[in-house]
């Protein structure tokens, strides 16, 4: 496969008035054309930091980018931000069709995509509804489909689900593997719940504890179509989970560690992985 | 951002993300209650004999006023009883003065208005969106915005001599600084998530400014109308102070030179009842043009 983002030496200070902070520090990775790549880390790692990178909205302070442009009749990149990004002046069916109005695209087509995006994220009855209308998770649907719409060679998705509720994420997971299933874009999808990279991904990246930096690359050789409740119980899934929340979690102690908490060792049972799957949730 | 989903979406058109809680960022040295005019509404309708004292509140002072020019607490002199103010009222609009004043005021102040609030615009969007026009223009700004558009009245006058355009210039001057700081102001308080979006979305700069600054900028820009609409109001008395034969001011400062306080006191009428007008266009303006606001 051809590679679609490579990333050498990457390094990201941000000077402050007073003190430089390394967000990200010497990352290597590249990622392939078609690629499903799921970044995880404790926060504060510079998962966003790397992501906002890759936008291009942040300029790194040292090494190299190269990201590849196949198709110019198609946008490089879409993001989804984490945090509430959806335009509180345009209404529904605007923010969705931003991208593609952005670049003057027919009016039809605009509209035809819309509305397949609106079905998508179950909104179609709140098109004409302005953000200050909508619930928080209704609001980073809509984001999620103005990424989608605007159907770019890369997704870049920041935590897209963190603040849905479970039947929420699961709809939009599965939306997500069948898109991306038949279309086979490139996405890196940053999250800190390793069931939903264990879910979506084909290949999960561990970042290291501030200041971030690659720490671990696992291949998830799980079989596609995914089915989200199969999944849950394959057994493969579960020693998956166990491997990388093993190596995950001394990062994430690293991190308290850094803010002062400490964290009783013994409280947790490692051993069990729906014991396993709780402390993950406790601690990222 | 953490905030759960309300159980049946499909119904749920209300506001748990709590948007319209948050306060629109003011400008300087502006107050801006976002949500009292709601509470005010609530407050007022709660119960109608409240509404009846706010109307007969301002039928009491008159009647007062009345009876205290004949029993001279009040001095006529300056303040002439309402009926003999309604009196010339009425002999002004059957003469035809009244109109007159109050058209050449109009054309005076929506030209002046516009000569500065659509500069200011455009020039605050810009200062807002660009760092660099910042940096070249806000020195200026800062320098001349504090002095007074009266002080500058006697240069105006020079340069332009006593008629309509030294009047437009002066009002223009006082609402060009007015919109142009509080657009600046609106555009910087955005948040900076929008601009991302729009940079990684592939918007011109075109598209920065009539899709994202402009419409993001609106509610603080209505507060720059609303304030240049006040400074206008204020120096086209002082524009007609000179060199005018007619207009709202003009008849203010004539009617002190004869002692015509009954004059002067139906131009306060009319020039109460234009800030009222241009107070109510502007806000049913801006509810059409800000439907995503909530008020
Ligand atoms: N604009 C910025 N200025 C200064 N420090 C920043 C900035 N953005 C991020 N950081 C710092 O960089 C580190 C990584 O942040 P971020 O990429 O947001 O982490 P994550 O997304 O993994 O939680 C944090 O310590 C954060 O405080
Ligand atoms: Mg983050």
């Amino acid at each position: 496969m051809a590679e679609k983002i490579v990333i050498k030496g990457l390094t990201k200070e941000f000077v402050t008035r007073d003190r430089v902070v390394t967000a990200v520090k010497d990352v290597d990775l590249t990622i392939n054309e078609g690629e499903f790549v799921c970044i995880v880390g404790p926060s504060g790692c510079g998962k966003t930091t790397l992501l906002r990178i890759l936008a291009d909205l942040e300029t790194e302070t040292r090494g190299d980018i190269r990201v590849v442009h196949s198709d110019p009749s198609k946008p490089l990149n879409s993001m989804v931000f984490q945090e509430q990004s959806i335009f509180p002046w345009m209404n529904v069916r605007k923010n969705i069709g931003f991208g593609l109005k952005c670049r003057r695209v027919n009016k039809r087509i605009i509209e035809e995509t819309v509305e397949r995006y609106i079905q998508m994220i179950g909104l179609q009855k709140f098109g004409e509804a302005y953000p200050h209308q909508l619930s928080g998770g209704m609001k980073q649907r809509v984001s999620v489909a103005r990424a989608f719409a605007n159907d770019p060679e890369i997704l870049l998705m920041d935590e897209p689900f963190a603040a849905l509720d479970e039947q929420n994420k699961i709809m939009l997971q599965e939306e997500l593997l069948k898109i991306w299933e038949t279309e086979r874009k490139t996405v890196v999808f940053i999250t800190h719940s390793i069931d939903e990279a264990l879910t979506l991904a084909d290949r999960v990246i561990i970042m290291t504890s501030h200041p971030g930096t690659f720490k671990m690359s696992v291949d998830v050789d799980l079989p596609r179509p995914r089915r989200i409740a199969e999944l849950r119980s394959d057994p493969h899934f579960n020693r998956l989970f166990t491997e990388l929340w093993g190596v995950l979690r001394e990062e994430v102690y690293k991190a308290k560690a850094n803010e002062g908490l400490t964290i009783n060792d013994d409280e947790f049972h490692p051993d069990h992985s729906q014991t396993l799957a709780d402390e993950s949730r406790l601690v990222l | 951002m953490a905030e759960k989903e309300p159980a049946v979406p499909q119904t749920a058109a209300t506001d748990p993300g709590g948007e319209a809680a948050r306060s629109v960022p003011t400008s300087v040295g502006i107050e801006r209650p976002v949500d009292t005019p709601k509470k005010a509404k609530r407050r007022d309708s709660g119960s109608g004999w409240k509404g009846l004292l706010g109307f007969l509140s301002p039928v009491v002072v008159l009647i007062l006023w009345e009876i205290a020019v004949p029993l001279g607490f009040v001095d006529g002199r300056f303040f002439p009883p309402p009926h003999a103010i309604a009196g010339t009222f009425w002999k002004m609009t059957l003469d035809g003065t009244l109109f007159a004043d109050v058209r050449v005021s109009l054309v005076r102040i929506i030209l002046g208005f516009l000569a500065g609030a659509i500069p200011g615009l455009i020039v605050g969007l810009s200062m807002g969106l660009f760092r660099p026009v910042r940096w070249i223009l806000r020195p200026v700004i800062s320098a001349t915005y504090p002095i007074p558009k009266l002080a500058l009245m006697p240069l105006i006058i020079l340069m332009f001599g006593f008629g309509e355009t030294q009047k437009v210039i002066t009002i223009a001057l006082g609402t060009f600084f007015m919109v142009l700081i509080n657009t600046m102001a609106g555009v910087l308080n955005l948040d900076k998530i929008y601009l991302d979006v729009a940079k990684n979305y592939g918007a011109s700069r075109r598209d920065f400014y009539t899709r994202i600054a402009l419409p993001g900028a609106m509610p603080l820009i209505f507060t720059g109308l609303e304030l240049g609409m006040g400074m206008a109001l204020l120096l086209i008395v002082a524009a007609e102070m000179t060199g005018a034969v007619s207009g709202i001011g003009y008849r203010i400062w004539a009617a002190q030179a004869v002692f015509k306080t009954k004059e002067m006191f139906v131009a306060f009428i009319m020039i109460s009842l234009l800030g009222y007008l241009f107070a109510e266009g502007l806000s049913s303006l801006q509810r059409r043009v800000i439907p995503w606001k909530q008020l």
